[in-house]
């Protein structure tokens, strides 16, 4: 446990190494970065192994930073942030085995890479909101590198869109922060100081503040109608950055709002509730129609994040311990699944096909000449439409049935969202890999290069993660729920009872 | 009183050594500099003009905080000794991205002047009496006019020199009159006994009329809109060092005898400083500059396709941030303003030293794709050039991300959200979003482009290589303790 704060440390000193390690061979900037990662994920799978749950925030660090402003560097966990962090450490050292054919400036691909990890385990483990603020920061400005450098489709639009809209949301939220920083009086940036100051603010003024901090986190989270960003920049993306971006930093600004907005204004998120709930909704059913109706292989899979981000945004709103562990729970599942999904998309089909059309991809055998990709985009597949089994069906049950408890119409209108994920998922799978080929087209194919061994054991990990939570889905719930029970997260949730 | 010479020796301490080495460099260049070749002309002359910066700081650094000197002619101050350390320091970068010999004809004059600028510089961070704030400016502004048309290859170069001194001109002028109203109305010229006047009696419109022609005066020394039109042709056409002279140790410099005369109260004690110069009237009309000064440099940088001009414009938008910084000042203290005035200094001789680096390597450096492939052109500059203007857009863990942090926080606490100043801050947050914009555009062009097949690999020297490292080290080690700095006040 305490060796935490060492999955930051260690995965920025990768960072640099890769770089350096770039200027002399691109394999050895690959090694030292498959290194960081997995020595990343060894130290949280290390600390999940000696976990003991507990309501509150344990600390791992805590010294003064910049006394002048009452700013501490104080790093700390809990159950939530724990399975965060392990779903953090497995996506980036499956992600770079998905990047293992990068060939150009691959030092400086790496060097991004593990500096926006390094990033993301910041924010998962802090417990001061301008520390989380500045680690949330240091994660938004390798995305744009990233997609920009090695990226497809539009990267140079798809980056600055993306990175705009986080760097905007940011921005929301530096200003929610420093608003209940001087109203409130508190003198430190600490989320339990910060959680009892905001009770002198008046009501009117903690709905706006709310709102700020709120809608900021939310944009990166791609909340309706903000999430138009993640569809083209997880499309232009290079595999291994999409599948970090939407499987690990999409959780940022969920875990923003659950970790900050909702603790620091109980009363005015009662008052937002319906609304953040309704547009909940309408992103799982708005992005999953759209997904239905996609020309592109990639697009249907950036579409379907979005979809199952809503249900996270809808657990938080549910505000209920079922509900809300069913949206940590999703947070790992999609955190997985949408990794696999684009691992095969981007990785196994595009780079050997060299097209993303649906209505190309249906002329080829591509379940013959690809096997191992299509068994794995099966399996992805069943655990995105949420079948017993997998991680996506006990955390979107829990999340249905959370929502149920709040408002049946929300669980009604979600569940149907559930439905049009079953139909573009089959739609994409059918159209892909198992399109109507004809027998000669299917005999004179040219055979396309093997899945290599990277390949193969990045798929396998998250294909063994899903199925592992699937099946024991109490483990990690194990991990959260007491979490769920801490004075500030209890202060929100109706069904939690402190 | 009696008037106690060796005090103010001591005090003035610094300066001499400037002076000094200026004029040793001149008489070095006379006897035998003539003599050597270009290149190590260039480099003797550079190195005596360090060794007298240096020895400034080490002045600056031996003789501490004494306080007022010289019946309170000259503050030492934690503020006026910090404020010394840094322009020297960014005058010392600035000396070391000096451009090359080739380019440079008269190598110990840009030297000479150099120095003589920042010897103004250091007067002005620690004058305390209106005499002598205006002859720190002029000595300091004079320089400055010289070294922007020192390019004498480029009509470009006599262009922005000719219009830095008309617009100089004309805002000393304005501000020499208002000093003179000021010194009509209260009967003296030190600051805080004007201060102590101005509380006694009401203003009037003569006050008023001071207040603008002052505030008109230093408006244009921050390059603040309504008084910023100078800035984009200057920093286009002046030598790239020259401009990141004119970019950040004069805007230390200047903002800081602005704050002291605004907050005349600074250094005298704490608690003392909560009343500014004649009340509100001067802040609302700082603070209509500083909104103008975000909107119109924000806006305005997106449009540029020269890179220096968009350099310009963004420092048009935080002379904004500053201005709000320096309305602040009577919630929080000084400390964040010089925090952020500071690394904006640095972070600007960086990027100018880049530009200058690239200018040198053939092709120029005016439109931002001149900086194509500079990644692979070379690889330290490219990741220099990216702390820079990371830094300059307030990305964490740069120094820039918590200057404004602190300003912003600061200038919160001052009013509250519902107050201008509040207000201001959160339209500085709202424009923060269109920065990163325009420095993406730049570093798009240096770290994604690919290079234009002519262009060559970069080689540096060794002394541009360490200018250009140590402020990108600085705004990283800044950035990651920014208490270190803040403590000092």
């Amino acid at each position: 446990m305490n060796a935490l704060p060492f999955a930051i440390y260690v995965t920025f000193a990768g960072a640099l190494l890769a770089l350096i390690a770039g200027r002399r061979s691109a394999a050895a900037a690959r090694v030292v970065a498959l290194v960081t990662a997995v020595a990343g994920w060894a130290i949280t799978l290390g600390a999940a192994w000696n976990f003991q749950p507990a309501a509150h925030l344990q600390t791992l660090v805590d010294v003064p930073w910049i006394p002048e402003l009452g700013i501490r560097y104080h790093l700390a966990a809990d159950g939530i942030s724990l399975t965060l962090l392990v779903l953090t450490g497995l996506a980036a050292t499956a992600g770079i085995l998905f990047s293992w054919n990068i060939e150009e400036r691959t030092g400086e691909f790496f060097a991004f890479y593990l500096t926006l990890i390094g990033g993301v385990y910041g924010v998962f483990l802090s417990a001061d909101a301008f520390q989380f603020f500045v680690f949330y920061e240091i994660a938004i400005v390798p995305k744009y590198f990233l997609i920009a450098i090695w990226g497809s489709t539009r990267r140079e639009y798809g980056a600055m869109k993306l990175v705009l809209y986080s760097f905007a949301g940011s921005a929301l939220v530096l200003a929610g922060l420093l608003w209940t920083y001087v109203a409130g009086g508190a003198h430190s940036f600490a989320l339990d100081d910060l959680a009892q100051a905001t009770v002198v603010i008046p009501h009117a003024q903690q709905l706006v503040i709310f709102a700020l901090i709120f809608v900021g986190f939310a944009t990166l989270a791609g909340i309706f109608p903000l999430h138009t960003w993640a569809p083209t920049g997880h499309v232009a993306a290079p595999t291994g950055a999409s599948m970090l971006l939407a499987g690990v930093v999409m959780k940022l600004g969920a875990y923003g709002c659950l970790r900050v907005a909702l603790p620091l204004f109980p009363a005015a998120f009662a008052f937002w509730q319906p609304t953040i709930a309704w547009l909940a909704i309408a992103g799982i059913l708005y992005a999953g129609t759209v997904a239905l109706v996609q020309q592109d292989f990639k697009f249907v899979i950036a579409y379907s994040s979005v979809s199952h981000m809503g249900f996270v945004l809808l657990g938080l709103a549910a505000a209920n311990l079922r509900s809300v562990s069913g949206a940590v729970l999703q947070m790992f599942s999609h955190g997985v699944i949408a990794g696999l999904l684009f691992a095969v998309v981007g990785r196994m089909v595009y780079e050997r096909t060299h097209t993303r059309q649906l209505a190309d991809l249906r002329a080829l055998p591509l379940f013959r000449l690809l096997p191992f990709a299509a068994v794995t985009f099966v399996l992805a597949s069943l655990a995105s439409m949420g079948l017993p089994g997998f991680s996506g069906f006990p955390a979107e049950l829990s999340i249905l049935i959370g929502a149920w408890q709040s408002s049946p119409v929300w669980a009604l209108a979600a569940a149907l969202g559930v439905l049009v994920a079953a139909a573009f998922t089959l739609r994409v799978l059918q159209l892909a890999f198992f399109g109507q080929v004809s027998r000669d087209s299917a005999a004179t194919a040219h055979p396309l290069p093997p899945i290599t061994l990277a390949e193969k054991s990045g798929a396998t990990l998250l294909l063994a993660a899903t199925v592992f939570v699937g099946l024991r889905p109490d483990i990690l719930l194990g991990w959260i729920e007491p979490a769920l029970h801490s004075p500030l997260l209890a202060a929100v949730l109706k069904g939690g009872t402190p | 009183m009696n008037p106690d010479y060796a005090a103010l020796a001591r005090a003035l301490a610094p300066e001499l050594a400037l002076v000094l080495g200026a004029l040793v460099v001149l008489g070095f260049d006379l006897w035998l500099g003539r003599k050597l070749p270009a290149g190590a002309r260039m480099r003797a002359v550079t190195s005596l003009g360090v060794l007298a910066v240096l020895s400034a700081v080490v002045v600056v650094v031996k003789t501490g905080q004494p306080g007022a000197v010289f019946g309170a002619v000259l503050m030492l101050d934690p503020l006026a000794q910090l404020t010394r350390l840094g322009v020297l320091t960014l005058a010392l970068l600035t000396l070391e991205i000096a451009p090359g010999a080739d380019r440079q004809r008269h190598p110990a004059e840009y030297v000479a002047v150099l120095l003589f600028a920042t010897c103004g510089f250091t007067l002005m961070a620690a004058a305390q009496q209106l005499l002598l704030v205006f002859l720190a400016i002029e000595l300091a502004s004079l320089s400055l006019y010289v070294l922007a048309g020192f390019d004498k290859s480029r009509p470009q170069s006599a262009e922005a020199a000719l219009k830095y001194f008309l617009f100089g001109g004309m805002a000393a002028a304005f501000l020499l009159f208002g000093f003179s109203l000021l010194y009509g109305l209260t009967g003296s010229i030190e600051l805080s006994e004007i201060a102590l006047a101005l509380q006694r009696g009401p203003g009037g419109p003569l006050l008023a009329v001071a207040l603008v022609m002052v505030l008109a005066g230093f408006g244009f020394k921050a390059a603040a809109a309504p008084f910023h039109l100078w800035a984009p042709d200057v920093y286009e056409g002046a030598p790239a060092s020259s401009a990141a002279l004119i970019a950040s140790a004069s805007k230390l410099a200047g903002l800081v005898v602005f704050t002291r005369l605004l907050w005349p109260r600074l250094g005298s004690g704490a608690g003392a400083l909560g009343v500014p110069l004649a009340h509100a009237g001067w802040l609302t009309v700082v603070a209509l500059m500083a909104g103008a000064s975000l909107l119109i440099g924000n806006l305005a940088a997106l449009a540029q396709a020269n890179v220096r001009r968009l350099l310009a414009y963004s420092a048009i938008a935080h002379a904004g941030v500053m201005l709000i910084g320096v309305m602040s000042v009577g919630s929080g203290g000084v400390g964040a303003l010089f925090y952020y005035v500071f690394t904006y200094g640095l972070a600007t001789v960086g990027a100018f030293g880049v530009i200058g680096v690239v200018d040198r390597s053939g092709g120029g450096c005016q439109r931002i794709t001149d900086l194509a492939g500079l990644h692979r052109r070379s690889p330290v500059l490219a990741v220099c050039l990216a702390v820079y203007l990371l830094s300059l857009a307030g990305v964490p863990p740069f120094a820039g991300f918590f200057g404004k942090f602190a300003v912003f926080a600061q200038a919160l606490q001052a009013g509250g959200v519902g107050s201008p100043i509040g207000g201001l801050a959160l339209l500085g947050i709202a424009l923060s979003a269109v920065g990163l914009y325009y420095y993406l555009i730049v570093l798009k062009q240096a770290l994604v482009a690919a290079p234009v097949p002519e262009a060559k690999p970069i080689r540096m020297e060794m002394p541009v290589a360490v200018a250009l490292v140590v402020p990108a080290g600085l705004l990283v080690c800044l950035g990651l303790f920014p208490a270190a700095l803040l403590q000092l006040f």
